[in-house]
């Protein structure tokens, strides 16, 4: 693998940039890998490194139907964040997030982590109320938090609406110093080339269309570019999780539902932070390029359509307006859908289904980006070793059955519609 | 905005909707535990054709059954949820 320096920058930049070597390899499919990853996204991508790197797992393939980082991990709004409530969510999130913060080095790529910051906007006594028992819980936890006074918000947020009478007013909020946002499409391509250059095998529109299994134990996998064997098979394909577990028989606790995003067009720096309400789930954070990212509800029922529906950006972008005034002079520029496995408690799924071989990754909700390189950690050590990882265990899939739900919300069977 | 026609109110925007849940997702009162723990967690969560109830909630109130492909977002039937089949 050529590495990639600022020097290798400049003097690639001597030639008009034409000397650079492809990131990864296209090869055909073998007939027989160790382990299969199905789905080219950051997490089946971030498996697969670390089964390579970490395992010494060589024979490896990653099957993605289409292009790699083209589903949800090229459709969120970049934040990386671990300011969650329940200890089980905060040790998932935090030892994510502490990947991230050596990821560019590990992986020879700029992500373009930025820690700027990650700021709950609390709208009310009762939301402050929530905020300081979040707060407290993550500071217990050895997490960083700071529970933000009004005027604080204010200093740090110049372009909100801090009036009396402002249709969301502000009481204040809970800033994670470490959270921030990161350059998705860099995420999937540093994985790809990385794991390209431990030798594994990255192969695009080749889409699994089912499952060869004996005796309750999976074989491999037919695919659109022939059958290939496996002795162990990870399922990552975040909204298509249902779809695929249902090749090999299995019903999984998900509901597939699409979260939308939008930007505007780009100008100079005006919001140095990422901003979030909870109360009015609206998202606020600008790029490197200076567009303004926004985010909201997801479309609530089922749907696989990646399009969202105009009604959502009617209202995110009303609340946005609403929040900071000035963004009503911003155009929209682009919009965009991923579709999400929305599970039950609102959790994640780390485990082996009930098909000896067969790992599932899946039921990330809205959360997975941030998620990616501590997925793909624990779930390469459960692939590797067929034993879950003690921060990957409350996420079991018999917690439902067990009534062991990892409920940050507490709203129960109805966690998704939060 | 997608219209879905009521049969109380007639055709109206789909922001006055409400997704409930699946039909298969509906959960008998004397259901033996096993049964409701499939019923409230597992899905069949189809790509393509799905029976769904919805809740004209910003309307009406009334419950209703819709077949709908959650591809096309197409609806080929809405009916009352007390309808005789």
């Amino acid at each position: 693998m050529k590495r990639y320096s600022s020097l290798g920058l400049l003097a690639a930049g001597l030639t008009g940039h034409t000397s650079w070597p492809r990131a990864w390899r296209d090869p055909t499919p073998r007939t027989h890998y160790d382990i299969v990853i199905i789905g080219g996204g950051g997490h089946g991508l971030a498996t697969a490194y670390n089964l390579a790197k970490r395992h010494g797992v060589r024979n490896i393939a990653v099957l993605e139907k289409g292009w790699i980082g083209g589903g949800n991990t090229g459709r969120n709004t970049t934040i990386v964040r671990s300011n969650y409530r329940l200890p089980q969510m905060q040790d998932l999130m935090e030892f994510s997030l502490k990947l991230w913060e050596t990821m560019t080095d590990e992986l020879n790529y700029n992500v373009m982590f930025s820690q700027r910051g990650a700021i709950f906007l609390g709208h009310s006594d009762s939301d402050m109320t929530r905020l300081a028992e979040r707060g407290d819980a993550m500071v217990a936890r050895g997490l960083d938090a700071e529970l933000l006074g009004r005027d604080q918000v204010a200093r740090m947020i110049p372009g909100l609406d801090m009036s009396r009478d402002a249709r969301f007013p502000i009481e204040g909020g809970l800033n994670q110093p470490r959270g921030g946002s990161a350059r998705h499409d860099a995420v999937a391509w540093g994985y790809a080339r990385a794991a390209d250059a431990l030798g594994v095998d990255i192969i695009q529109n080749c889409e699994v269309t089912g499952f060869s299994i004996r005796s309750g134990k999976v074989e491999g996998v037919e695919t659109t570019r022939g059958p290939i064997g496996a002795d162990r098979v990870g399922i990552c394909v975040a909204g298509h999780s249902g779809q695929v577990a249902a090749l090999a028989g299995v019903k999984l606790p998900v509901e597939s539902q699409l979260l939308q995003a939008f930007v505007t067009e780009p100008i100079k720096p005006m919001i140095d932070t990422v901003i979030m309400s909870q109360s009015v789930h609206c998202y606020i954070s600008q790029s490197d390029k200076g567009e303004v990212v926004l985010g909201g509800d997801p479309d609530n029922y089922p749907t696989y359509s990646q399009r969202g529906v105009p009604m959502r950006l009617e209202q995110v972008a009303c609340e946005a307006i609403a929040l900071i005034p000035a963004l009503s002079k911003l155009r929209m520029l682009r919009s965009w859908a991923g579709t999400t496995d929305m599970s039950f408690d609102g959790a994640p799924i780390l485990d082996e289904l009930p098909i000896e071989g067969l790992y599932l990754s899946g039921g990330w909700c809205y959360g997975g980006f941030k998620a990616t390189p501590g997925s793909g950690w624990l779930f390469a050590d459960h692939l590797a070793t067929g034993q879950a990882h003690p921060i990957a265990r409350p996420f079991a899939l018999d917690r439902f059955a067990r009534g062991t739900t990892v409920d940050e919300t507490g709203a129960g069977p109805r966690a998704r519609d939060r | 905005m997608q219209l879905i026609a009521c049969p109380h109110c007639g055709p109206r925007a789909q922001a006055e909707f409400e997704f409930d849940r699946a039909v298969d997702s509906v959960l008998a009162l004397d259901a033996s535990p096993a049964e409701a723990v499939t019923r409230l967690y597992e899905r069949e969560n189809p790509k393509g054709w799905s029976w769904e109830l919805w809740r004209h909630s910003a309307g009406c109130g009334v419950f209703l059954k819709l077949h709908r492909h959650t591809v096309t977002h197409e609806i080929a039937e809405v009916s009352r949820l007390d309808a005789a089949p």
